[in-house]
């Protein structure tokens, strides 16, 4: 590291341009999730600890279903930002990354597997 | 090359040094809440992808989500999701510029506390 000079340690790191991204999309997807939450919370909790086909009748009409997948597929990408500032704050090395790697797979395999699911149900 | 001292600077004071207060307490349980929420999205998930399969294996998957632990957990969990989506909304204030002096900012903390409690109860018992 001692030979390393600072511009080429800070090169493409800048907190410009795209530093704002980042913060920009929590901006956006908290917006969007405090809309859906009540509506989400409406079509979900009352078909928990209900039965099969009270759940599949619930969750084939084409307007639940849309909400609870735009609460899954918005959620986890918020999720995954958030959690990468968690452990871009508490972890360090090459643990950092392979933690970075391992929840973005776990937030968008969530949302693939909830989709997927999803369109058995309402399909 | 010119920071010969890189690696030994003094630290920003942090945890060990702040005396806890209410603006600080209430901002790391908006961190807690938001990340311990993906324990109900796999559960969540787990449920769907279960009710998908057919009547025999949502049966399984359903008796573990809503069991008295599996209720434990969703209960919590909304009492966290609303306690975040009110951090939330306490960010977007002051993103816009308002509610930054301590006073503002202590009173929408127990705003948080007080509201997301009565939002659960509210949940738990419309629903």
């Amino acid at each position: 590291m001692a030979f390393v000079t600072d511009r080429k340690r800070v090169n493409g790191l800048g907190a410009a341009k795209s530093g704002t991204h980042h913060f920009w999309t929590m901006t956006v997807t908290s917006v969007a999730l405090l809309v859906l939450t009540p509506f989400f919370l409406a079509i979900i909790g009352p078909i928990l600890g209900a039965s099969h086909a009270e759940v599949i009748a619930s969750l084939s009409r084409p307007i639940p279903a849309a909400i609870v997948a735009a609460y899954l597929v918005v959620g986890l990408h918020h999720f995954r930002l958030g959690v990468t500032t968690l452990l871009e704050d508490y972890v360090r090395g090459l643990a950092r990354k392979i933690w970075i790697i391992a929840m973005t797979i776990v937030s968008y395999g969530l949302a693939a597997a909830g989709l997927v699911a999803l369109a058995q149900i309402a399909l | 090359m010119a920071d010969v001292n890189r690696g030994n600077r003094p630290l920003s004071p942090h945890l060990s040094i702040y005396r806890p207060q209410l603006n600080s307490m209430t901002s790391i349980l908006v961190r807690i809440t938001g990340n311990a929420m993906i324990v109900a999205a796999f559960l969540l998930v787990w449920w769907l992808i279960a009710a998908a399969s057919g009547a025999g294996y949502f049966a399984t998957v359903d008796g573990i989500v809503t069991s008295f632990l599996g209720d434990l957990v969703m209960a919590l969990s909304v009492l966290g999701l609303w306690y975040h989506a009110l951090g939330g909304v306490r960010h977007l204030i002051w993103d816009a510029g308002y509610g930054l002096d301590v006073e503002s900012a202590d009173r929408m903390g127990w705003g948080m506390l007080i509201g997301s409690i009565a939002l659960t109860f509210l949940t738990l018992i419309a629903i």
